[in-house]
């Protein structure tokens, strides 16, 4: 009875294995067409015909595939939505870059604070600078509106730099300096002995081991700037300044024809955080948990 | 050399300007704009209403109806991208060939900027040419083509699928980084104790991932009470209001209907709720925190 009872129970044991397995793939495999195939329909979309969009039943697979819509934006005439659409990628690309060195700029020093230096209300001071982050925008919106209009910052890039600085830095003090904290504080000690002054330290010694953290504060203020609508909205009217967002919302009421040309849009506004997530997903999350995690 | 707090101040001086030198003013602009029935963006004289502007709010039934719809929004939103966050990253975390590339490939929604991931579902919703549809006929779950977008209630729910789609891989990879911090010893510990896998899920990893939990249900209910963007570019807060959110609301009374003193007030009235919201889990924060 005995030796028979053990082959069963390993028999059985291994179903149960593999049945896990099965589930396993199965759940990623799930989880891999959930996530990819809204992509892949806005993909098809931006280079599928009108015909083959329109048809019912629809033909998922174009009959022909065309990318005269993506040379459509970029060879437009100056003063239609499609070249508005270029303006953006370019005004969004210095917007979010010039919000985010300088929010990293004055960042860095203050989550030094936070990470570093203990005071009194220091974790005070500290949410008191995330509790911005609760503000609906709509609460500030009005008079910052009206001193724009004041200051001639109104459809200016610096203008909405300004602005983005101003929710980019709590999250720059916050994720930072939760990694600050993770860097063993001898290392800096020891530097200080060795006659280094506190910002001495900082630069040497702290930074350079932080790089990992900057790069992942860096790309999140990125694709927190890059993502921003409300404001672009209401603060830019032409192509000096309107953002991506702003330049596909305008994108969408225009071409209600051809769901196409805005598909291809979206997708160009896409591929600069797409890519960033992708290639430096492994940075983004361990600096955004560390930060959550530890701040 | 100054002391401890004052290296401090002189540390945070470039940050308190940067921030607060933009908010500030503002701010205290709003709330004095917030007494008076200001109805044009231009310097004039404005009756001074006291606290009616807030009366008006709290007493208008289009308020109220703007609430329930945010607060039915941030609920189903929040719990949504809590329950699958956790169920997606418990995959994650399991060991199989290819994860490297579905962890990749999962923080790809998050990353996608929030108007064209709306465009992307107005479009897969289409009651015409929409994928969704084309999909679900062809499966023959329905017979007929819908309008996913065309009645008040469904459109809600709808523009939380879209929302839920793009924001549970944040709550997944929060969640995936507090499993990572769970020692295997204590499964092993609770295997040998004999508890299944449900049961080692209920006792031993639930419960540390409770400080994750938490932060995701802050920061996710803050967003999904402040939620305009994503119902700008779905529905315009449309049909029939359905889908107004009270940041939509606000922003149609002070920017469409130049109410900017009435705005003015909704605008504090939402950060008030927000504010409330925040006290509440930061008051469970701590007392998790305190083990």
């Amino acid at each position: 009875m005995r030796t028979e009872g053990r082959p069963a129970r390993r028999r059985k044991r291994r179903g149960k294995r593999a049945a896990y397995l099965v589930l396993l793939y199965a759940a990623a495999v799930l989880t891999a067409v959930i996530v990819l195939a809204p992509f892949a329909w806005l993909l098809i979309s931006s280079v599928a015909s009108p015909v083959d969009l329109l048809a019912r039943p629809l033909k998922w697979i174009p009959s022909h595939i065309s990318f005269d819509r993506y040379t459509s934006i970029f060879h437009a005439g100056t003063n239609d939505a499609a070249a508005d659409f270029r303006s953006g990628m370019i005004n969004s690309a210095i917007i979010a870059s010039s919000s985010v060195a300088i929010s990293m700029a004055v960042g860095i020093f203050g989550a030094y604070a936070f990470a570093r230096i203990d005071f009194r209300f220091r974790r005070t001071s500290l949410l008191f600078f995330l509790s911005t982050y609760m503000l609906p925008p709509i609460a500030i919106l009005i008079p910052l509106y009206l001193t724009m209009v004041r200051l001639h910052l109104l459809d200016t890039k610096i203008g909405l730099i300004v602005v983005y600085c101003s929710f980019i830095t709590p999250f720059v003090l916050w994720i930072l300096s939760g990694h600050f904290r993770t860097i063993p504080r001898d290392l800096e000690d020891a530097a200080r002995i060795d006659g280094a002054s506190r910002l001495g330290a900082l630069f040497r010694v702290t930074l350079p081991l932080a790089r990992s953290g900057l790069l992942a504060t860096a790309l999140f203020g990125f694709l927190l700037a890059w993502d921003e609508f409300l404001y672009a909205l209401i603060f830019t009217s032409s192509a000096q300044a309107k953002t991506i967002p702003v330049a596909i919302a305008e994108f969408q009421g225009r071409f209600t024809v051809d769901f196409g040309l805005v598909a291809a849009g979206g997708i160009l506004a896409a591929i600069p955080p797409l890519l960033i997530a992708f290639a430096f997903q492994r940075y983004i999350v361990s600096g955004l948990s560390s930060g959550a995690v530890k701040g | 050399m100054p002391g401890a707090a004052g290296t401090a101040l002189l540390l945070l001086i470039p940050s308190l300007i940067v921030v607060f030198g933009i908010v500030v003013y503002p701010l205290g602009r709003t709330l004095y704009t917030s007494f008076f029935d200001v109805n044009s963006p231009f310097p004039g004289h404005y009756p001074f209403l006291g606290l009616g502007n807030y009366r008006r709010t709290f007493t208008n039934p289009a308020f109220w109806a703007a609430i329930r719809r945010t607060a039915y929004f941030t609920m189903v939103s929040t719990w949504f991208e809590l329950l699958l966050g956790i169920l997606l990253a418990l995959l994650l975390n399991a060991r199989f060939h290819g994860r490297g590339i579905l962890r990749a490939i999962v923080i790809l929604p998050w990353a996608l900027p929030t108007i064209v991931n709306g465009l992307m579902w107005r479009w897969i919703f289409n009651p015409e040419y929409g994928a969704l549809n084309a999909l679900l006929t062809q499966l023959h779950v329905i017979s007929n083509y819908r309008s996913w977008l065309g009645s008040p209630f469904l459109a809600l729910n709808m523009v939380i699928v879209a929302d839920v789609w793009k924001t549970t891989p944040l709550a997944a990879f929060l969640l995936l980084a507090g499993l990572q911090t769970i020692p295997r010893e204590l499964h092993e510990a609770a295997r040998v104790d004999g508890a299944g896998a449900v049961l080692g899920f209920f006792r031993v990893t639930l419960p540390l991932l409770v400080p994750s939990i938490l932060i995701i249900l802050v920061v996710r209910t803050i967003e999904a009470f402040k939620v305009f963007d994503i119902i700008y570019i779905m529905t315009r807060g449309g049909p029939a209001n359905g889908t107004q959110s009270i940041a939509y609301y606000a922003y149609i009374q002070a920017f469409s209907n130049q109410l900017f003193g009435y705005g003015s007030a909704l605008a504090y009235v939402i950060a008030l709720f927000i504010l409330g919201f925040a006290l509440i889990y930061m008051r469970l924060l701590r007392t998790e925190f305190a083990y």
